[in-house]
């Protein structure tokens, strides 16, 4: 939906939304966001991190975990490896240890190029382990959402993801560890339904799709005539279900401020931070 | 046997039944019958044919496959909560409300008593009339039912009472007003309280673990299952629309979705196969209720030497391992 058109050979691209053309290397400039209508087309997890972590901050983790196949689910193994060959990744998020703005964060993104961003064992147990680097590590958590919820292929696999993760959530919260999540386009489903919900902050960028059942199976379930911004971040915010909606442009200095505002408190106990001028102890 | 897929549990039984008129007719013959001979002819036909559908029964409920199993699960009479509470606990209350905003019929709950000792009951019921069903919503929770849950897992808490869930839904409902209410947040919430509870909670799946709307108050120290109950991340039908784009593969995707009580205890997702009857909890469902109370009583008995963080860790630690991965 959300995928620009190319023409030519790469050096314009068409924004999905408003069908403007654009110069390729000025859209990838922009953060991929249409200068004309503010459309945010999806954005790799690698991409993410740039924008987000200091230069050079990054630290990626458990970058060795893949999936396995344990239902014998039919073309799931095709399905992952032209997903592997697709996007580079093993699976659909990356986590790591980076810094913003000088401060330390546990992070986690979603690309979505990997089967829907869907979340199988090893998602689940990536977002659980980034949670828990924020308790060890004593720093906040953030993870960016970009799903369509639980991998279908890994069956109650999956469900039990939503379980774990939550957990893991139960535990930052119990120790005051802050946890931020962001919606991207689209968060949606088990993931929303879970882990996504109960973070102590929730940001989204605008217009993305966030709701808990696709669409068609909103239909199913008889939900004939749905608002224009049924399901999108505006709809949640409405709602109340979201704290902010903020431009990409603007979300690394937001995350920035939060960090600082919530996560002050840690600053002593993080050990062997050389930016900690607080808490200093040698 | 039609060599069509069943759709319904009736459909799938049929052969059931019919054996069963056939009993019926030659009874009301034999009845009628003056003739000694003749008499004791029919009366060994009946117990000739009562023999052939005792086998028959028998079995068709020890080869169930995943699809039958789907349609057992959602047999419409089938024991909902309701009927399990009646008979396994004394003296339930129910509490209703979630102080928020409404009023949810789908998922119910109350303290009652197990053995004397109370505990706090909360599930999903379904209903069987027409204007019950409408009233249960089907069986598809909104925001309210998870918000009331998570008000009556607070008192459990505050009273000291183990928490006890029973789980029989299609799925949470996923329609405009639940999602503008924010049924997703409602599910994550009632997760999240059932992890920092510190009294033990066992929750058992009776009929129909349908996704996030089951795992929304399946959080538990224990989970068990009906031997063919089901438990699913999606619908079948759902899982093969989405898929295959054939709604109608249901059948396959059940298959493949591994939805049984003995491939979801061979992954070790669930701790315990509560066994049904011969023919399954509907034919006889004061047996099925006097398994699910013994069941009850051990794991609460094996849970019982756990002090509140004990419990509340061994919550956590269930959870933390499922999943299955490989390293590159």
């Amino acid at each position: 939906m959300s995928k620009p058109g190319k023409l030519g050979e790469g050096a314009f691209i068409q924004c999905a939304k408003c069908k403007k053309i654009h110069f390729a290397n000025e859209f990838e400039e922009n953060l991929r966001v249409c200068s004309s209508c503010g459309w945010h087309h999806r954005i790799s997890a690698q991409r993410r991190i740039e924008i987000t972590c200091d230069a050079n901050s990054f630290e990626e983790l458990d970058q060795d975990l893949k999936s396995g196949n344990p239902l014998d689910f039919p073309d799931y193994d095709e399905k992952r490896v032209g997903a592997e060959d697709k996007t580079g990744l093993l699976d659909s998020i990356v986590t790591g240890i980076g810094r913003i703005d000088g401060n330390r964060v546990s992070l986690a993104v979603a690309d979505f190029s990997f089967m829907g961003g869907s979340m199988g064992s090893v998602a689940g147990e990536k977002v659980t382990r980034t949670l828990e680097r924020g308790l060890e590590k004593k720093c906040p958590a953030i993870v960016f959402c970009a799903t369509g919820g639980a991998r279908m292929q890994e069956g109650l696999l999956s469900l039990m993801q939503m379980a774990k993760t939550t957990s893991a959530a139960e535990r930052c919260n119990r120790a005051s560890i802050p946890y931020i999540c962001v919606f991207t386009d689209p968060t949606m489903a088990g993931v929303l339904a879970s882990y996504a919900s109960v973070a102590d902050v929730i940001l989204a960028e605008p217009k993305s799709m966030v709701g808990f059942a696709g669409l068609r199976v909103s239909k199913q379930a008889g939900v004939s005539k749905v608002p224009d911004d049924f399901q999108s971040a505006e709809f949640a915010y409405n709602h109340g279900m979201i704290d902010k909606i903020v431009e990409r442009k603007d979300l690394k200095s937001t995350l920035s401020q939060l960090v600082q505002l919530l996560g002050g408190h840690l600053l002593e106990q993080q050990e062997g931070d050389k930016l900690t001028t607080r808490g200093a102890k040698k | 046997m039609a060599n069509a897929v069943p759709r319904t549990l009736d459909e799938w039984e049929k052969p059931l039944r019919d054996l069963e008129d056939g009993i019926t007719k030659l009874k009301a013959v034999a009845v009628k019958e003056k003739d000694d001979s003749r008499a004791a002819d029919l009366k060994y036909r009946i117990q000739e044919l009562q023999r052939r559908h005792d086998n028959y029964l028998e079995v068709m409920y020890s080869q169930l496959g995943p699809w039958e199993k789907v349609l057992v699960a959602r047999a419409p009479n089938r024991p909902y909560m309701l009927d399990y509470v009646n008979q396994v606990f004394e003296g339930f209350v129910e509490l209703q409300g979630d102080r928020r905003y409404g009023q949810d019929h789908a998922i119910i709950g109350g303290p009652a008593k197990l053995n004397g000792s109370p505990v706090m009951v909360v599930g999903h019921q379904k209903g069987r009339t027409i204007q019950e069903r409408q009233l249960r919503n089907f069986g598809y929770a909104r925001p309210e039912g998870y918000r009331k849950a998570i008000r009556l897992f607070e008192l459990a808490q505050r009273f000291s009472m183990p928490v006890v869930t029973l789980v029989d839904t299609p799925g949470a409902d996923a329609g405009l007003e639940a999602e503008s209410r924010g049924i997703s947040e409602a599910i994550a919430a009632s997760m999240l309280k059932m992890f920092s509870l510190t009294v033990p909670i066992i929750s058992v799946i009776i009929g129909e673990g349908g996704s996030g709307g089951a795992i929304g108050i399946a959080i538990a120290n224990r989970v068990l299952m009906f031997e063919h109950s089901i438990y699913s991340v999606i619908a079948p039908e759902g899982c093969a629309a989405i898929l295959w784009r054939k709604p109608e593969m249901g059948p396959q995707a059940a298959e493949a979705l591994k939805v049984t009580a003995e491939s979801v205890l061979s992954f070790q997702l669930i701790d315990q196969i509560i066994p049904e009857p011969t023919g399954g909890a509907h034919r006889d469902p004061a047996s099925a209720a006097q398994s699910l109370k013994v069941s009850l009583l051990s794991n609460l008995a094996e849970l019982s030497s756990l002090s509140g963080p004990e419990l509340l860790n061994d919550r956590a630690n269930r959870f933390r391992n499922l999943g299955v991965m490989a390293i590159h």
